[in-house]
């Protein structure tokens, strides 16, 4: 045991309402890292997927389609008018009965996408479904005669919105974005309901098993996630001012 | 497209008799007018009088209800219209510039024969320099949209415009939103262009500067052209009484 491990086993046998076992038991501290590193592949994945969905969301609403529209405005309704956490139980439990599945050793039958799948699926459609409103009032903020100079200059639609309207919304959306996707970090945990392994669900099962552990637990976390979620901020932020323009919107 | 065999000696645009409504309002009510190659005509009259629809129906930025602009020999109010090649052929300069505000003057020269012509980076780049120091913007050549003057980002909308190596350039009262004191650079470089040959379509409130440059002018009214001619005789012989109402007007 080093010094590390030897200061939380003491504080453990002097205050045993503060047991953080998992700073000492080597078994509970692969754990915490399993959760931890799971809670960020979920936060990087459900990012970088909801943000492609906003882009995508974002164009077609502005198609001529009348049908592609009004299939994004449902799409946008029902992700942001429910919960999360019971897109998240409909997603698992609904859908997943319907999914094909197949046999990786021919006794089990596994679902094509299990729990982590559809955990990534539905939190990005949630977050998706604001990004898309985010990125579209970033797209009406983009003056008519600056895509109208565009259009004289040859540009076709797609351009226009890849070279010309995309880098003016998003720097209009980046503040919403922002909130949105320190949200998203943050319902992650609500995948702890279909079992996915991340860092809240590692976190209860260590206090289920180790009741004294409680309160260490929930401190841990808190402090986990003003570290990730603060990580993410900064990063939006540097961001955002790299992306600042010269004399422009100030 | 219909096949087509423009010659230099037949007007490089020609537009007949040409109507355009947005909804119930009648715009523009039977224009025509033809522009030869290397011609400067300057469309001058009051506001909603449809100069800028005119103007904006060349390019194919409005749409006409009926009639026939041909640039070139090729028909403009056409479905099949080759929207691309037309806007080859035309450059425009609009009223408020309208530049990439997130890109420096160089690169909102270089975008569209980049993007648009796919043409070699560095080649357009040199060309872009070129059209800075051509419209006497050297030194500017990294400064942004919202770090220049209104005269200094109306002339990169002209060098813009001018690297896509048009035949012909629209200007939509490009000197309507510029302080006094920058109207007179950005006339230069228009009459730089024109002394270069360049065809020319003015829309403009600048009757001085019409006078001292146009080929030709033309007065509308309400959707229709009143009276056209040389400028020599256009400022001093008006022979309509609206022609003659504006110009004591304004003149």
């Amino acid at each position: 045991m080093n010094s590390f491990q030897q200061f939380f086993f003491d504080l453990n046998e002097k205050y045993p309402k503060w047991n953080f076992i998992f700073f000492y038991d080597p078994t509970q501290t692969d754990r915490v890292l399993s959760g931890l590193w799971m809670t960020i592949q979920l936060a990087v994945v459900c990012v970088i997927l909801s943000v492609v969905i906003g882009l995508i969301g974002a164009w077609l609403q502005g198609s001529h389609s009348r049908f592609l529209r009004s299939i994004v405005q449902g799409y946008i309704q029902f992700f942001r008018n429910t919960p999360p956490l019971i897109q998240l139980l409909f997603f698992y439990f609904a859908l997943g009965q319907f999914t094909p599945t197949y046999s990786p050793d021919g006794w089990l039958e596994v679902p094509i996408i299990s729990n982590v799948g559809w955990a990534i699926i539905s939190l990005s459609f949630f977050a998706g479904a604001f990004n898309v409103e985010i990125f579209r009032a970033g797209i009406e903020a983009v003056p008519e005669s600056t895509q109208e100079a565009a259009e004289a200059l040859g540009m076709n639609r797609l351009q226009i919105y890849l070279y010309v309207v995309l880098p003016l919304a998003f720097r209009v959306s980046l503040p919403a974005l922002n909130n949105n996707l320190v949200n998203l970090v943050k319902t992650t945990t609500q995948a702890l309901a279909i079992a996915v392994p991340e860092l809240l669900y590692q976190m209860v099962s260590i206090y289920n098993d180790y009741s004294t552990a409680q309160n260490a637990s929930m401190t841990v976390l808190f402090v986990v996630y003003i570290i990730l979620v603060g990580i993410l901020v900064i990063a939006m932020n540097r961001w955002e001012k790299a992306n600042r323009i010269p004399g422009y919107g100030n | 497209m219909s096949i087509h065999n423009w010659e230099a000696s037949q007007p490089i645009i020609s537009i007949n008799d040409v109507h355009k409504s947005f909804g119930a309002l009648e715009v523009l009510k039977g224009v025509s007018l033809d522009v030869m190659k290397g011609e400067v005509i300057c469309v001058i009259g009051p506001s909603g009088s449809g100069k800028s629809t005119l103007i904006r129906c060349i390019n194919a930025l409005n749409d006409i209800d009926s009639g026939s602009i041909k640039v070139e020999g090729r028909e403009v109010n056409d479905p099949d219209l080759d929207k691309l090649a037309l806007r080859k052929k035309v450059g425009m300069v609009f009223q408020q510039y309208n530049l990439f505000p997130h890109k420096t003057a160089l690169e909102n020269i270089m975008m569209a024969p980049v993007k648009v012509l796919k043409q070699p980076k560095d080649e357009v780049e040199k060309r872009a320099r070129t059209l800075i120091k051509r419209v006497n913007l050297e030194g500017k050549e990294d400064g942004y949209p919202g770090e220049l003057s209104g005269g200094q980002q109306q002339r990169v909308a002209i060098a813009r415009s001018l690297a896509m190596n048009p035949d012909v350039m629209l200007f939509d009262e490009v000197t309507a939103a510029l302080d006094p004191e920058t109207v007179k650079e950005v006339l230069v470089a228009i009459k730089n262009l024109a002394q270069d040959g360049m065809t020319c379509i003015l829309v403009t409130h600048e009757m001085g500067f019409a006078r001292e440059i146009a080929d030709h002018i033309y007065f509308t009214d309400r959707g229709v052209i009143v009276e056209h001619g040389p400028p020599s005789s256009f400022f001093t012989d008006a022979k309509d009484p609206r022609t003659k109402e504006f110009l004591s007007q304004i003149l």
